[in-house]
């Protein structure tokens, strides 16, 4: 079973570092990774798609949370979600089998963003199933280079993935005179 | 406001945090730091002779005191050599902020003289790290940094400064309030759960509890005996959880796992319901997962969610603290009573008591050493041990009945923990008697140790349990290599003239005869002092649960074993 998790993390300098290292300390297995801004700043997006079944899928996302530098996990491969990739495909292409890739761009919606004598350059936007049925389409005619950029993924509907806020807590609380930690006295619980 | 330097402001933001022991090594590019220490009196500074041995004194602190221990490195060496110490301090869970400095900023990634990636190494190893790259940053990230280490499941934070930041000059701001929107480690518990598990203890027949290092940590000895009361419900304790209830209490069955009695593993796996608290579900406490109880329910009270369904898949998880899930569990049920559960598991002690206890021959042995050791001391000394064979028979023997009496490494397994860590508990509880129990391999990993006892004036008692071998290896090279013994029988220096030469009391026993009079004799010493205990080559510990095997085929002879 595929995982598809969206992380919202602080854009703090080694914070990617911290989450491929905890993937490969655990051994969970990162099929696709990207990363990229967001509507607020100072908070960077992460989507993974991880392999295994429901109880790798609860590990990731408490490890994940363990992270101070991570926000928000959510598996959006729960519910109802947008999951798209970009790729970019190099096909040779001569005069004879042209018109054949063209018509294969319009069929998937794709576009051709680049035409040489030699070569057509095909971008797809779609889920990473279409991208894979292209290429095998594809694959009567010479792929040159291809590269794609991992899957994105967004809940459906008005509900989004937001960050927590949290009260400040006031610091004399925890470093007392003796150093010792001030356990019993914390707002543990509301009973 | 006037300026001061970086270095004034690591000193002042630890003074700040609560910190009054550092326990350092210096070098290149923590020189600033050290200059400015002189008028800084208030921290003390203990000048360690390894770098480990200052990570696994601050562990030694924390775990004696409850306090956050201190370790200071500098780039480098001495930032690599803390790493053992790092790992240690997170696999046990203990609170530790970890120290060093860099080269400065504009040779950091140029491989410079000592340049070491500290901050790439300890990631995974850690809480938290940092790296401060400028001095109005060190004030907030010193707050921050003991912030997290001491709340929520504590542990190892690891601070990594250059050694210009120490130098530039800027205004001493402590913050007031803290605001981290990525850790809450004060999470609100879970009624439903709370609703469930009440369920699961009212209908149990066969309840039992594990009871882990979390009791210890969040000081909740007290709320665990209350509810094993009130519930009717038998102990059991892991490694790091033995002291969290006293082992003359009615309800304590004592140490389960590997080498845990026959009955409390028989106990853990006949159960019909298991309260694991503050425990991580370890494969060391519980044997192979699959076959533990599996038709047992779990309640697992743990503050971190990770631990929940990671071994074990609880009916029941609850996240929170474990002394407030305690309080609010043992409001929900009237007084309740398993005799006949009870009388089972007694019949059992009965039956198997032997194999748990100190054997009645005429060899020294470390159990009776240990046995004798803990007999003097009482329940007021502290015992540290390192990793192997001596350490688990003080599990077994040393009646730890006291939250921080055991001082020891679980998770990470780290021989020459004793040595360091038995100082750092000796300066973080002055009044006590601290006793480490050392492996004569174990030993010399960190024996230079006791030069910084002598410096320090911290009168650690030392007894090395040599038995001319890396015990516990040979164990299992005998039981499951077919006696095929392979670098274990090690030669030692004289441990007497080696005390000696460092101008400790050092003294060496044979005889059981002598055994008691040489713990007086070190008891009654005003400095540290180290004894050679000649021990039997070649025991065993008894009883034992074979790697990869579960809690129910717990042997207690090389015959049963050697019958597998």
């Amino acid at each position: 079973m595929k995982h598809t998790l969206a992380a919202l993390v602080e854009n703090h300098p080694g914070v990617l570092n911290r989450v491929a290292s905890l993937f490969r300390r655990r051994g969970f297995n990162i099929e696709s990774l990207a990363v990229g801004t967001t509507e607020q700043e100072g908070i960077s997006r992460m989507t993974f798609v991880v392999e295994g079944d429901s109880n790798v899928g609860e590990q990731v996302e408490k490890q994940l949370y363990k992270l101070i530098d991570v926000l928000k996990v959510s598996d959006l491969s729960r519910e109802e979600s947008i999951v798209r990739e970009i790729a970019l495909i190099k096909v040779r292409s001569e005069k004879n089998n042209r018109r054949d890739i063209l018509d294969l761009v319009e069929i998937f919606r794709a576009q051709a963003v680049d035409i040489t004598e030699y070569s057509v350059v095909i971008q797809l936007v779609a889920h990473p199933e279409t991208v894979d049925s292209l290429l095998e389409n594809l694959t009567a005619y010479s792929i040159i280079e291809m590269v794609r950029t991992g899957r994105i993924a967004m809940l459906r509907g008005p509900q989004a993935i937001s960050a927590p806020t949290t009260e400040p807590i006031e610091l004399a609380r925890f470093h007392q005179a003796s150093g010792r930690r001030p356990v019993g006295e914390l707002p543990y619980v509301s009973e | 406001m006037n300026k001061i330097t970086g270095a004034d402001i690591v000193l002042e933001s630890l003074k700040k945090i609560g910190i009054d022991t550092v326990f350092g090594y210096p070098g290149g590019v923590v020189l600033p730091l050290y200059d400015r220490w002189p008028s800084h009196p208030e921290v003390r500074h203990i000048l360690v002779r390894h770098e480990q041995g200052a990570g696994h004194a601050a562990e030694g602190y924390a775990k004696a005191s409850g306090k956050l221990g201190c370790a200071l490195a500098t780039s480098g060496p001495g930032a690599t050599n803390l790493v053992t110490a790092i790992t240690d301090a997170m696999m046990d869970s203990i609170p530790v902020l970890f120290i060093t400095g860099n080269v400065a900023r504009n040779l950091l990634g140029k491989d410079g003289f000592q340049e070491a990636d500290i901050t790439g190494i300890t990631m995974p190893i850690t809480k938290h790290n940092y790296l401060v790259m400028r001095a109005e940053d060190i004030a907030p990230t010193f707050a921050e940094a003991a912030y997290i280490a001491t709340t929520g499941r504590p542990g190892p934070v690891h601070i990594d400064i250059p050694k210009d930041v120490f130098i530039e000059e800027t205004v001493f701001e402590w913050p007031e309030q803290i605001s981290i929107r990525g850790y809450n480690p004060f999470p609100s518990v879970n009624e439903e759960e709370i609703k469930t598990a009440t369920q699961l203890i009212r209908r149990a027949e066969r309840p039992i509890i594990f009871a882990g290092h979390g009791i210890i940590q969040a000081d909740a000895s007290k709320e665990l005996i209350e509810f094993a009361e009130k519930s009717g419900t038998p102990v059991l304790n892991t490694l790091l959880g033995l002291g969290s209830i006293p082992q003359d209490h009615v309800l304590s069955y004592g140490m389960m796992g590997m080498h845990g009695s026959y009955w409390a593993n028989h106990a853990a796996s006949n159960a019909d319901l298991i309260i694991g608290l503050g425990m991580r579900m370890d494969d060391r406490a519980l044997g192979r997962f699959a076959d533990l109880n599996p038709t047992a329910n779990v309640i697992h009270v743990d503050i971190d969610p990770a631990e929940h369904n990671k071994n074990i898949i609880a009916t029941t998880p609850i996240v929170g603290n474990v002394r407030d899930v305690l309080k609010i569990l043992m409001a929900q049920f009237e007084p309740l009573s398993h005799i006949d559960w009870i009388r089972w598991i007694d019949e059992l002690r009965r039956d198997h008591k032997d194999s748990f206890k100190v054997p009645d021959v005429n060899e020294l042995t470390p159990q009776y050493i240990e046995s004798r050791i803990a007999e003097k001391i009482g329940n007021e000394g502290v015992v540290v041990t390192g990793v192997g064979q001596h350490q688990m028979w003080a599990a077994q023997i040393m009646n730890i009945s006291r939250p921080r009496q055991l001082i020891t490494s679980g998770g990470l397994g780290t021989m020459g923990f004793e040595v360091p860590a038995a100082l750092g508990a000796q300066v973080a509880e002055p009044e006590r008697t601290v006793w480490a129990i050392c492996g004569d391999g174990g030993f010399q990993m960190t024996n230079q140790e006791i030069a910084t006892m002598i410096d320090e004036n911290l009168p650690v008692k030392m007894a090395i349990m040599n038995n001319g071998f890396l015990g516990m290896v040979r164990q299992w090279q005998e039981l499951f290599y077919d006696n095929n013994y392979v670098s274990v029988n090690m030669s030692q220096p004289d441990f007497v003239k080696l005390g000696e030469a460092y101008g400790i009391k050092s003294l060496r026993v044979n005889d059981k005869s002598e055994v008691d009079n040489a713990i007086i004799e070190a008891n009654a010493h005003s400095g540290p002092v180290l004894i050679d205990f000649q021990v039997e080559a070649e025991g065993n510990v008894w009883p034992m649960v074979p790697a990869g095997a579960s809690l129910n085929e717990t042997v207690e002879t090389s015959e049963q074993v050697k019958a597998l």
